[in-house]
């Protein structure tokens, strides 16, 4: 459990605050100051029950909105202040997501939605991206299915698609926001497993949500949230 | 390989459209229908209109140059009331200095050919038959750049010389003569001359070809009783628009009076000028409702689309490029639509300028398409779709990839 520790941080999160609908009658404080860092590597699950503010937090981490306060580090890099232009190319360089629902582009086949964070970057796919993305999706055991459309493939084909797609351009650090939540038993361990495979091999940090104790007790650490603030039993750092 | 050769914004907004396809097909229907009734409209009218003008200068000089005008001023006793301007009966005159002012027109800019011209009226005699026409002395190098003669001849050539004459087809069979035949011509005046018939020249308007008749410069000079004179000059212009301005320029340059064919012709220009604004009134109502249209899909696509738009920002797309793949859409829309509405323009023409024909079998119109309207109608086209997207897209760009996603 402590492989990973001495390792500089991937996030660091100081006080970290979010409210909804600030400076209107229902403004509500979701998360109260988040105190927590994820070292690089590390295998981290994100638990505790439902609006806790587990997906908020996620989307924090993952820049896809701003904190109201406290402060927040990816990649060694403050965030406070960035603009969005900013804060798009640190998602892109070292964020890979993958959402409960999938989130596959209906319009794109398996291949092409593994290439696209790699389209972005790049603005047009080049040879290599597309060797990468064949690779990928022969490691999720899908090589049969690349030229499928995201619709035509099963919800654990297409979680296998959005890993696969989540690690094109290897990112340091990949969110899962209830990868397995919609999926039985015997898939969401797949999944997992498959999560487990690449953070071990390629050293991607990961922050797992999950409702499922027997996963969440397979990971590296688990972080609770209840009611928006760290639960007594979290630690703020990795167990050295 | 496999790997799509697009770059992202292309890829996604071609995948976008191809996805929408009721949607995107409507509008590029639409965009198509609005494209070819503004190319086709604009080609039908600047046709007909330029047809129109063509019959009208194709006898009739841009500019003429007249001596000015003899009139009494009368003053009132009524010291409030204005001159009384009468004009006063006009006897034929000649244009003072006109070989200066030949050489002033000749060096106005946009004016293409000057021709000095001798004309009064006369009687054409040839046994018992007297018909009334027009004596025109010419020099026909000069005068074949103001009216196209050299098109209209049925028979000769249009030259003269001594004591030859050029007469139209009407008079040659009023008259009963042809090329080789004598006339007797007698001016207003009482002078009086035989003459020798060398061409006949249809231009395609009765009375003309019935009152007019050509020679020399020279003859009809001494024959009018205006030596060394001529009665007016003939200018032709390179810009039949720009008429009224070298008129204008010539008339202050010299003190005569200078016409242009659109004062004289007022009343035609402004019933051009009328279907003008109509068609530019009817082009604006379709441009507006090709936009609307483009833009309502474009409205509807960003909704429906709300989910890939997070997506795609989650995978680290910045909000300008949602907005360029928006964008992109709207143009791809106006681009497509403007070939095909090109396309569809020039099918009707095809069709129409088979089905209607003048009288004697001749197309109305041509059925060439004029590459500048089609252009100009692609490029509106064009611009329409990327100002209409420009909403959408501003909507696409500001969406919140968080509530996408948690959708
Ligand atoms: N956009 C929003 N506006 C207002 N409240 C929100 C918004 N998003 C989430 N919340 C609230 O924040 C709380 C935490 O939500 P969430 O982070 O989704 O919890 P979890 O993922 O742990 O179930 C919930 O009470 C939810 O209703
Ligand atoms: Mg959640």
């Amino acid at each position: 459990m402590t492989d990973a520790a001495g390792k500089p941080a991937i996030i660091s999160m100081r006080g970290l605050r979010k409210s909804y609908g600030v400076g209107t009658p229902v403004e509500t404080e979701v998360l109260h100051g988040i105190d927590a860092d994820l070292a690089e590597g590390e295998f981290c699950a994100l638990i505790g029950p439902s609006g806790s503010g587990k997906s908020t937090l996620l989307n924090l981490i993952g820049l896809l909105e701003p904190p109201t306060a406290g402060e927040l580090s990816v990649a060694g890099q403050s965030t406070t202040g960035l603009n969005e232009q900013a804060l798009t190319v640190l998602r892109g360089r070292h964020i890979g997501f993958v959402f409960q629902f999938h989130h596959l582009l209906p319009a794109f086949t398996a291949l092409e939605n593994v290439m696209m964070p790699a389209i972005i970057a790049h603005g047009v796919a080049t040879a290599e991206d597309e060797a990468v993305a064949h690779d990928l999706l022969a490691r999720v055991g899908l090589s049969s299915h690349e030229y499928k459309k995201a619709g035509q493939l099963s919800g654990g084909q297409q979680q296998r698609v959005a890993i696969a797609r989540a690690l094109s351009l290897s990112p340091r650090l990949i969110l899962a926001d209830e990868p397995t939540g919609n999926l039985d038993t015997h898939t969401a361990d797949d999944i997992f497993a498959l999560l487990r495979e690449f953070n071990r091999e390629r050293g991607s940090a990961c922050l797992i949500v999950t409702h499922d104790p027997r996963l969440a007790a397979r990971c590296d650490r688990r972080i609770e949230l209840v009611d928006g603030r760290l639960a007594a039993s979290t630690s703020v750092a990795e167990p050295a | 390989m496999a790997r799509p050769r697009l770059p992202f914004e292309f890829l996604v907004a071609l995948r976008f459209l191809r996805e929408g396809r009721m949607q995107t097909a409507l509008i590029l229907l639409g965009v198509t229908g609005g494209v070819a009734v503004i190319v086709f409209l604009s080609q039908l009218i600047a046709q007909l209109q330029s047809t129109i003008i063509d019959r009208v200068l194709g006898s009739q000089a841009h500019v003429v140059v007249r001596p000015l005008e003899e009139v009494n001023l009368r003053a009132r006793s009524d010291p409030a009331s204005t001159a009384v301007i009468e004009p006063r009966a006009q006897r034929l005159r000649s244009i003072d200095q006109w070989e200066a002012i030949v050489k002033l027109a000749e060096d106005q800019p946009g004016v293409v050919a000057v021709s000095p011209v001798v004309s009064g009226p006369a009687f054409a005699l040839r046994g018992r038959a007297s018909k009334s026409v027009a004596l025109l002395g010419v020099e026909p190098d000069r005068y074949r750049r103001i009216v196209k003669m050299d098109t209209y001849m049925v028979r000769g050539k249009f030259q003269v010389e001594g004591t030859n004459a050029i007469i139209g087809t009407e008079l040659a069979k009023d008259l009963g003569v042809t090329v080789g035949d004598k006339v007797f011509l007698r001016a207003a005046g009482g002078r009086d001359e035989l003459l020798q018939v060398t061409g006949l020249f249809d231009i395609g308007n009765k009375d003309l070809n019935r009152r007019w008749v050509f020679t020399t410069m020279k003859l009809a000079q001494s024959l009018l009783d205006l030596p060394g004179g001529v009665s007016n000059i003939d200018i032709t212009v390179t810009d039949i628009f720009d008429a009224s301005e070298v008129a204008a320029r010539l008339q202050a340059g010299s003190g005569m009076t200078v016409d242009s064919w659109m004062t004289t012709n007022s009343q035609l220009l402004a019933a051009l000028r009328n279907q003008s604004v109509s068609n530019n009134l009817i082009r604006s109502f379709v441009i507006i409702i090709v936009a609307l249209g483009i833009s309502s899909v474009l409205v509807v696509s960003v909704v429906q689309k709300q989910k890939e738009i997070g997506i795609l920002r989650a995978m680290g797309t910045s909000s300008n490029r949602i907005m360029g793949v928006f964008l992109l859409q709207g143009a791809l829309v106006g681009f497509v639509g403007a070939l095909s509405g090109v396309g569809l323009a020039w099918a009707l023409l095809q069709i129409f300028s088979t089905i209607y024909r003048t009288g004697d079998g001749a197309p109305i119109f041509e059925p060439q398409l004029d590459t500048g309207i089609a252009l100009s109608a692609a490029g509106i086209a064009l611009a329409v779709g990327v100002l209409a997207a420009l909403i959408p897209a501003r909507r696409a760009a500001k969406m919140d990839p968080v509530q996408a996603i948690r959708a």
